[in-house]
């Protein structure tokens, strides 16, 4: 049971990082699919600086400083999204299916790159971390407490204070609803078009970091972070773009996918006789259920997806 | 005298050609991009590796191996053709088939079930991986012409649905001490589609079969519906202006299910004729929706969304991506094709762009050039 | 030299093969209603376009106050106290009218909004100027009229000096026009000064101090208001005396063509039904207009008929036969033709050649399909070559110009060209001139009397009560869903339509 708990609120946690990066960038105006690839390219930033950093660092330093690593290459890889679509009026989907593609290519280049160099023989796409991240866990008894789980939740509370309580979200959600309106009272929509689509790269690949931390102690690039950002979308969907239902959203999202990893400690689920898959396969499902139910009153930004020019008024 | 400058602007002006030239460019990018990479891992090998990437099956010095594995990107160029086709026809109806991965995957879950439990010839299992993609795309058709639901969402959550449902089939039909299914050669012959002598062609590469052809004839036959016949008439009206087509009479519910449908079907037959060949088997245990549909939307773009442009391009991609194994592995690694197809789709998305400030470049130029001969004349 | 809030001077501004702006001059004093007055087309928007540096001109300068000023962007103007309510609200319709009109200049403390004061102040400027709404409401539950209230308050609350009015009439009741004029005054009084872009006289009359004339992209001339007169006005505008009286024969009416009875459809923005038990006859060589103030039913109205909406009640007969099911495709072909509202929306698949428009509504008639399927396209090329010539479409490459790139005027004449030569009995038009020249109009009036005479029935559908009043033969009035009364053109006023359109009488029996 205990082990349930802690796999839902690390997954959740996961979950709901990425699902409001995605929050962020589509209030913005901006259709941000491409996070599956931002997370992996998030994970490859944190795992690297874990990999280098000495190993006597102390824990708060080293903590900071693999997020930051894992937010700043994010960051860098969203601008990719950005640039194409708020600078070059790209098709968002293309650009997005692009990063998922290039994420996971470009880590595995990567990662094998620098294993070759230290070792010839070394042609596998792995990075261990286990020393390093021992830093994120705090034991309580058999609880594993991680400390990702607590900025997760702060970063929950600081999203719905940032999107409904400052000028910046006023701005940011105008510029996702109605772009022409807020560039009629000065609002630069394409600065806030960046800065949506630079918030989700943070919180996507921070949440990278996170799941690659949560249970192993080292990554293997090539499976990638295996649908976890697609997942994060059907959160923030099931969660109608609002960050406390998308909170709420993570926490049920995060327990199917417990449930998968650890139903055979429960004897009722383990009599029902079904494979774990089904377990895996559920979130996607319910998401597919509500989307038909909420369509009709979809909360999504009126704007999303659409490139904004000025020229056309 | 005059004839001669005002053809040659015609040709920069017209829109296909303004295409290839847009793909051309961005294969040149990628591949230049690509150069990089392999100069910052390792700089000494950095030109053979590339090399080696588009030399692909040119590799092999004798000219019997070389077909031979030229027959093999002909297989998976196949598959990919298909994948590319599905998503360019669903595009021009104006739906974005994120989905073609998914649909991929249930054909190939479809025909190899098919194949292995029940024992039926290739035709049959063919026709199975086909209509149950074809149902998969219908459903996200559906969802989008009755419910309104995005079919990005819809077909992103598919994909995932598809794939978990297709491992637990196919497990089934795994073998036991593998994680793969079971061999057609050694269960059900009878599934293999037939070489027709092709494999003749290629060294015996018993894997080429009358697939590859099948797939070109597909991409003609796509054309032919989109460009000569009603039906595509109908379609592309509904994806260029959907109220339009509504206000018409075009039923513009049937023709979004029916395409996503279509789209679907292609998908699966290019499943099944990659798995029909006995190429590859299904690893039940992956846990990522294979590429093949994902690099099928690259190969749509690339090709300028032209169905006889995919033929070329998803050759091209397929042909990298092969070659991607050539490469010397104490230096680098095979995914630098991925790494090299990616950057070619990012690139991809710049196209339109790129034509407008073309397009924008030559009015500025024309206006130029006739204010000068006006004031030649006046003068 | 007398001070002018603002000065546009001889401004140039030409684009590919058009001059938009041909050396314009505009003088705004400090505290007067100044009209500015021209057809479409005529250089309107583009002169705004200038004063709000969306446009660098060729030629010419702005000064403000006297002094030279730039503008390169709507924050330079903003800068400048200059603001605008645009024809289309700028309104984020998911935030309440007070977001609305702080977003941009919002008060901060430390990153997070105040809003107190904020509201403070749109209150004290919504009762100083009588400009009534409730700040919280959000801006998709509010009427049309509140929505344009809020755009007032934005600018009122930048503290602007210089308010431009674009179109601000048109989607307005008569009464609600009626205290906007008021609003216009008060603010004029309080030495705001006020651009006001129309094409309706009469409102020029009313509340303008000046006025001035724009055409084709010249400078007409600006006019004092209490010198002038409409016929004068109206002569600047379109450069010759408007024929405002179509001429035409007394109607002859025949059979009954259209049978409406009950005829209800659901709305999807509120609660009511949009229409709401409509019962109207349509017979042969007539025209019947429906007229009313834009948004009280007349586009649900035409989706019911033509299929676009599902009926909630009421049936439909056309020609004897019921058609209230009848599938879209269906009732084309069996004698509807329809013209509809939004040329771009629904008309044109504005990215398809001129020729595959043309075909729009019989491409897959055997002359055009053969039985296998494919298209024949030269008999297509025939067909709309046909058309081009019959109709006087221009367009640059003959068949094969992309819709998009034709303009407006010929674009609704293949429209029309199409549905025409379907030869129809029933003939749906909705605002067949919007946004056409004088000309233009002129042309399409005559055809839709000729199709009267040709024994059709005509259904039009306008917004225009000059149109209303010399085209039709039937004018039914439309209110809030509902028919409030049915006029003999030669027997009623503008005035008098105007209260039924405005909702302010009715006829509750005799609604045929």
């Amino acid at each position: 049971m205990l082990l349930l708990i802690q796999y839902t609120l690390i997954f959740a946690s996961v979950l709901v990082l990425v699902a409001l990066g995605g929050c962020f960038s589509e209030h913005s105006g901006v259709i941000n699919i491409g996070l599956e690839g931002i997370m992996v390219m998030g994970a490859l930033g944190g795992a690297l600086m874990m990999k280098y950093l000495p190993k006597g660092t102390v824990a708060p330093i080293m903590i900071l400083l693999v997020i930051l690593s894992s937010v700043l290459v994010g960051m860098f890889f969203s601008l990719l999204l950005g640039v194409a679509a708020i600078r070059f009026k790209a098709d968002q989907t293309l650009v997005g299916t692009a990063l998922n593609l290039l994420g996971p290519a470009a880590a595995v280049v990567i990662v094998r790159a620098i294993n070759t160099a230290e070792n010839p023989d070394n042609v596998s796409s792995t990075i261990a971390y286990g020393q390093a991240k021992k830093a994120f866990i705090v034991n309580f008894g058999r609880f594993e407490f991680n400390w990702f789980m607590l900025i997760a939740f702060l970063l929950l509370i600081a999203s719905f204070v940032v999107l409904y309580k400052t000028r910046f979200g006023l701005r940011l959600c105008a510029c996702g609803e109605h772009p022409q309106a807020a560039d009629s009272v000065g609002i630069n929509v394409y600065r806030m078009r960046y800065a949506g689509v630079l918030i989700s790269g943070a919180l996507g690949g921070l949440g990278g970091l996170v799941y690659i931390t949560a249970g192993v102690s080292e990554w293997k690039f090539e499976n990638g972070v295996a649908g976890f950002g697609f997942l994060a979308l059907a959160v923030m969907i099931f969660g109608q773009w609002k960050p406390v239902n998308i909170g709420l959203a993570a926490l049920l999202f995060g327990l199917f996918r417990a449930l998968s990893n650890v139903y055979t400690g429960f004897d009722a689920l383990v009599a029902l006789k079904l494979p774990s898959t089904v377990y895996n396969m559920l979130p996607y499902i319910i998401s597919l259920v509500v989307l038909v139910f909420v369509s009709g009153k979809s909360r999504a930004p009126k704007a999303e997806g659409i490139p904004y020019d000025k020229g056309q008024r | 005298m005059n004839e001669k400058p005002k053809k040659k602007e015609s040709l920069i002006r017209n829109s296909s050609f303004q295409t290839i030239i847009a793909s051309l460019l961005c294969i040149i990018l990628g591949l230049l991009v690509g150069y990089i990479v392999l100069l910052i891992i390792n700089p000494s090998g950095a030109a053979g590796a590339i090399t080696a990437i588009l030399k692909n099956f040119l590799y092999y010095p004798s000219a019997a191996a070389a077909k031979k594995y030229f027959g093999t990107t002909l297989v998976k160029a196949s598959a990919l053709l298909m994948c590319s086709l599905s998503v360019l026809f669903a595009y021009k109806v104006g739906l974005f088939n994120i989905g073609a991965a998914g649909q991929y995957v249930v054909g190939a879950g479809a025909c190899l079930y098919v194949a292995l439990k029940a024992g039926l010839p290739w035709y049959c299992c063919l026709l199975a991986a086909v209509i149950s993609a074809a149902f998969v795309g219908g459903i996200s058709g559906a969802l989008k012409a009755y419910f309104n639901v995005n079919e990005v969402i819809s077909c992103i959550m598919l994909n995932w649905i598809s794939l978990y449902c297709v491992n637990m089939l196919l497990s089934k039909v795994k073998e036991q001490s593998t994680p793969y299914t079971k061999e057609l050669s050694s269960v059900n012959k009878s599934a293999l589609i037939p070489n027709a002598g092709l494999d003749q062609l290629f060294s015996k590469n018993e894997f080429v079969t009358i697939g590859v052809p099948l797939a070109v004839i597909m991409a003609i036959l796509v054309w032919v519906i989109l460009e000569k016949t009603k039906f595509g008439y109908e379609l592309k009206a509904t994806g260029m202006n959907k109220q339009a087509a509504k206000y018409c009479g075009m039923r513009e519910k049937r023709n979004i299910i029916l395409t996503m449908m279509i789209s679907g079907g292609l998908s699966g037959f290019g499943a099944a004729i990659f798995y029909l060949s006995g190429i590859e088997q299904w690893m039940v245990q992956q846990t990522s929706v294979p590429a093949m549909g994902f690099n099928g939307i690259a190969a749509a773009f690339l090709g300028g969304l032209s169905p006889i442009g995919a033929i070329f391009s998803s050759y091209f991609i397929q042909h990298i991506t092969s070659g991607g194994t050539y490469v010397d592995k104490t230096m680098y690694c095979t995914q630098i094709s991925d790494l090299i197809s990616a950057f070619i789709i990012y690139l991809c998305g710049f196209v339109l762009f790129f034509k407008l400030w073309l397009n924008r470049y030559l009015d500025k130029r024309d206006e130029k050039r006739s204010a000068k001969e006006k004031k030649g004349g006046e003068a | 030299m007398e001070q002018y809030a603002i000065e546009m001077k001889n401004i140039t501004k030409k684009f590919p093969g058009i001059i938009a702006n041909d050396h314009i001059t505009l003088q705004l004093k400090k505290g007067e209603i100044h009209a500015l007055l021209g057809e479409n087309g005529a250089g309107k928007s583009t002169l705004m376009s200038v004063l709000f540096g969306l446009y660098q001109p060729e030629e010419g300068e702005i000064r403000k106050d006297g002094k030279k000023v730039t503008i390169n962007d709507p924050n330079d103007a903003n800068a400048l106290g200059i603001g605008m309510v645009h024809q289309h609200f700028k309104l984020v319709e998911c935030f309440s009218v007070l977001d609305n009109i702080i977003l941009g200049v919002e008060t901060t403390k430390g990153g997070f909004l105040q809003k107190e004061e904020a509201k403070k102040k749109v209150i004290e400027l919504s009762e100083k100027y009588g400009l009534f709404v409730d700040p919280d409401a959000l801006v998709e539950d509010i009427t049309v009229g509140m929505q344009q209230r809020t755009e007032i308050l934005k600018m009122l609350y930048r503290d602007n000096e210089i308010l431009i009015f674009d179109e601000p009439t048109a989607v307005l009741t008569p009464q609600e026009i009626q205290e906007l004029m008021n609003i216009m005054k008060n603010l004029a009084a309080e030495g705001k000064s006020i651009l006001f872009i129309t094409h309706k006289l009469g409102e020029i009359m009313q509340v303008a101090d000046r006025c001035t004339v724009l055409r084709k992209g010249k400078y007409i001339g600006t006019v004092e208001i209490k010198d002038t007169t409409p016929e004068k006005l109206s002569a600047m505008m379109v450069g010759r005396d408007v024929n405002f009286v179509v001429e035409k024969e007394p109607a002859n009416p025949g059979k009954v063509i259209l049978d409406i009875k009950d005829m209800t459809v659901a709305s999807k923005h509120h609660k009511k039904n949009a229409v709401n038990r409509v019962s109207l006859q349509v017979r042969q060589g007539e025209i019947v207009c429906i007229a009313g103030i834009d948004g009280n039913g007349q586009t649900e109205f035409v989706y019911g008929l033509s299929g676009l909406e599902p009926l909630t009640g009421g049936t439909i007969t056309m020609n004897g036969e019921d058609i209230t099911h009848m599938p879209i495709r269906k009732r084309l072909t069996s004698g509807m033709s329809h013209i509809p509202e939004d040329r771009h929306k629904h008309g044109l698949v504005l990215d398809f050649s001129l020729e595959d428009n043309l075909v729009l509504q019989r491409y897959f008639e055997p002359q055009f399909t053969n039985k296998f399927g494919f298209l024949r396209r030269k008999e297509i090329r025939n067909y709309a070559n046909r058309l081009i010539g019959q109709y006087d479409i221009r367009s640059g490459q003959g068949p094969v110009t992309k819709a998009r790139s034709m303009s407006g005027g010929n674009q609704q004449k293949a429209i029309i060209a199409r549905e025409l030569d379907k030869n129809p009995d029933l003939l749906v038009a909705v605002q067949p001139t919007r946004g056409l020249d004088v000309g233009a109009i002129e042309h399409i009036h005559k055809q839709l009397v000729a199709q009267r005479d040709a024994g059709k029935g005509v259904l039009l559908v306008s917004l225009e009560l000059d149109e209303v009043m010399n085209v039709s033969d039937r004018i039914l009035v439309m209110y809030e869903g509902e028919i409030v009364g049915e006029f003999d053109p030669k027997q009623v006023t503008v005035e008098e339509l105007g209260l039924y359109m405005a909702g302010s009488k009715r006829k509750e029996a005799g609604v045929s």
